[in-house]
């Protein structure tokens, strides 16, 4: 008798909703929860670095010096560079994968729950070190985001040391979020889901997790090199002592390029999601597309010079980085043919998120082919350190990591909340983004092949126009991405009740749940069928 | 029990990853090393090596070939010693040795610790560019006003390779007083 009823009362505590308040947040270890805190913070981050391209954008509106002095102006570059990239954009894509990795392999949560919250409660932590760095004396990180040595060491503000504490922390961060993905994929699938079976977006961020848990360290030990070098009297970036500049950028690369597909892969997977979704037919070449990915990464480790190809390597070196880097085109265009394949003869469909999926593979694309172009050599050393690099980098970065979350936000926001969003105000903040993000960047490949150079606060009078245009289009992008808010706030508390499939061509695990997803899911594995499966 | 459980596989799955990180630390750390041995085999960056040991009587110089040997000097950022060679250039036959000055002078009224380091192009000569005596090998300590000639020797190898014709070899001569600190400015009194 007594032990039916301790069954019961297990039954009872097994089913409880999340707690009331503020320690819900704190303390939590649902899956659900901690990708909600990691997107809302990625989102936060976002306008942040936002406002700092904003002041980018305003002080580059017209020549001369008009807002803020030079000093500050590297301060912003610097830092719109580090927040976006660590603190926007790899946490939004850590975020959906916290919301959809259990629920798309039918796991009740993730392996490592305690170890979740903590990898995402470090992250307010290392960014509140890093912006109290702008108040500090002497100001915050003004060296690039790539904080080559010595800039960032032998004339470096003294709050760098803050700054390298900072990334250390985000990198413990990704670390641990990492083996938290990576063990949940490898044992915690449902039964009958095999690795091929996988949906792409699982198997994206399984690639991306690995490259994570090997470039991280990389990181994590520059940065420590750098701390010897200011503090312990070392000479590991510092000529006179027997070291040498260039050493950094080499360790500095070797963890930066992977970087860029940790930022890219993840968008592939959920791109694959949608498109197949709003074409109603399932994903041309699923096998080939996990191949793709695969190769992309281990590309990502032997490209790594491209960066620097003007600091003076020997032929051989320049010749094999070039070719290894136009192999990269070869995946990534098999991946463009399978997304245009998927949509041949599909009954599609233009809901918002199929809008920003497509805008993807075409602006990626361009930012994939100006890509190709500065992989040239010769036709680097032109390039190289202009604005044609900021509109290339920006165009893989904006219209396509960047996009691809607001695609996912949009598609999977229906099951995180149980409403759907208005659609008109989804079309119109896509049409403000699209058009925001083509005036902003697109006019910088022409400034870049004039010969504007980067991180500059003022330029030759010749650029005058472009830059005009440039920044219009970023306070059009930027205060679009405000209307982002709204829509999903609008969404929120009043949208339509969205029904559990949400889409009609959507496929997978986690749109056999109801909508929204309740607090805890799959505590029995499900069965997965070939319906749900990829394809 | 014949399957691991869920809980035994996720445990192994940590310790896999948990010694990839571990790896790549030990990666970064032998990165160092690994990459002044590579500059040094393959010559890149114009590193040139230490001090070399020449026997004289077993090399016969190439007197069929002459190579036009450039020296720079240059001061770095923040170093006020004049720095120059005794000339601009010299021509030398591959295996033979020779001697040239180089002098630095300490304008300031204060001890001052200087530290030079060769470059050379091509890079495809760095590797045989032996020298036998360098003022590179050590540091200069100089008194307020002191002048001293520095004799650096040098050895192209006979096995440069015939498309080098001449070989810039220069030298940036950097301020390191602060970061050799007190002790050492008290050793060059």
């Amino acid at each position: 008798m007594s032990e039916v009823i301790h069954a019961d009362h297990h039954d009872d505590h097994h089913d409880h909703g999340p707690d009331k308040g503020l320690a819900r947040w704190l303390f939590t270890t649902n899956h659900k929860d901690i990708g909600t805190l990691y997107l809302w913070f990625s989102f936060l981050m976002f306008l942040i670095g936002g406002v700092m391209a904003l002041v980018i954008r305003a002080e580059l509106f017209q020549p001369g010096l008009q807002f803020v002095s030079p000093e500050f102006f590297n301060q912003m570059t610097t830092n719109h560079g580090l927040i976006m990239v660590f603190g926007a954009i790899m946490p939004a894509f850590v975020g959906l994968a916290n919301w959809l990795v259990p629920m798309q392999v039918g796991a009740p949560d993730m392996a490592l729950p305690r170890m979740n919250n903590l990898s995402f409660w470090i992250l307010p932590f290392a960014f509140g070190i890093m912006i109290s760095t702008l108040f500090m004396e002497g100001g915050g990180p003004n060296f690039g985001w790539t904080f080559y040595a010595p800039l960032s060491t032998t004339y470096a503000p003294d709050s760098v040391t803050f700054f390298i504490f900072a990334v250390h922390m985000m990198g413990a961060s990704s670390i641990m979020g990492s083996i938290n993905i990576i063990a949940t994929i490898l044992n915690m699938r449902a039964p009958g889901m095999t690795l091929m079976k996988m949906p792409l977006f699982v198997w994206t961020w399984l690639i991306t997790a690995y490259l994570l848990l090997a470039v991280m360290p990389v990181l994590a030990g520059v940065v420590t090199m750098m701390l010897f070098d200011i503090h312990f009297g070392t000479s590991f970036f510092n000529a006179a002592g027997g070291g040498d500049p260039v050493m950094f950028q080499h360790i500095f690369w070797f963890f930066g390029h992977p970087e860029v597909y940790i930022m890219i892969l993840p968008a592939f997977g959920v791109i694959s999601h949608i498109i197949p979704a709003f074409s109603r037919k399932p994903l041309f070449g699923y096998d080939s597309m996990v191949y793709a990915v695969a190769s992309i990464a281990f590309l990502s480790f032997i490209v790594w010079a491209h960066h620097m190809f003007t600091v003076g390597m020997p032929l051989a070196g320049q010749l094999f980085f070039m070719y290894a880097t136009m192999l990269i085109a070869v995946p990534t265009g098999v991946k463009v043919f399978n997304w245009t394949a998927t949509m041949w003869k599909g009954s599609m469909t233009f809901e918002t998120p199929m809008l920003f999926a497509i805008a993807f593979v075409i602006l990626f694309t361009i930012g994939g082919f100006s890509g190709l172009m500065l992989a040239i050599t010769p036709a680097d050393y032109q390039y190289h350190d202009t604005y044609f690099v900021v509109a290339h980098f920006h165009y893989v970065l904006v219209p396509g990591a960047l996009f691809s979350i607001i695609a996912a936000v949009y598609f999977w926001f229906p099951k995180w909340t149980g409403k759907m969003y208005n659609e008109t105000l989804g079309k119109l903040h896509f049409w403000l983004s699209f058009i925001g993000v083509n005036v902003t960047f697109f006019p910088q490949h022409f400034s870049g092949l004039a010969g504007m150079p980067r991180r500059i606060p003022d330029y030759a009078l010749q650029f005058a126009d472009f830059n005009m245009l440039s920044s219009v289009g970023a306070f059009i992008f930027g205060f679009s991405q405000v209307f982002f808010l709204y829509v999903i706030i609008h969404g929120i508390r009043s949208g339509q009740k969205a029904s559990d499939r949400a889409w009609e061509g959507a496929r997978g695990l986690e749109w056999t749940l109801p909508s929204p997803a309740p607090y805890h899911s799959f505590t029995h594995p499900p069965q997965v069928t070939d319906e749900e499966a990829h394809a | 029990m014949s399957a691991p459980s869920q809980e035994a596989n996720i445990r192994r799955t940590i310790r896999q990853t948990v010694l990839i990180v571990i790896g790549m630390c030990g990666f970064v750390v032998a990165l160092v090393p690994l990459y002044d041995l590579f500059c040094e085999i393959t010559g890149l960056n114009g590193k040139t090596g230490g001090p070399y040991t020449y026997d004289a009587a077993s090399v016969q110089p190439d007197t069929s070939r002459l190579i036009k040997v450039n020296f720079i000097t240059n001061t770095n950022e923040g170093m006020v010693w004049d720095f120059w060679p005794e000339k601009g250039g010299v021509r030398v036959h591959p295996g033979e040795l020779k001697e040239v000055n180089f002098y630095v002078r300490n304008p300031t009224d204060k001890v001052m610790i200087g530290q030079a380091i060769p470059s050379v192009v091509p890079v495809s000569a760095a590797a045989y560019f032996h020298k036998t005596e360098c003022f590179c090998f050590n540091q200069q300590v100089l008194q307020p006003g002191e002048e001293i000639a520095m004799p650096m020797r040098f050895i192209v190898g006979r096995e440069v390779p015939k498309t080098v014709q001449s070989i810039n070899l220069s030298y940036a001569l950097f301020d390191i007083t602060e970061t050799m600190g007190d002790v050492a400015v008290i050793g060059g009194e």
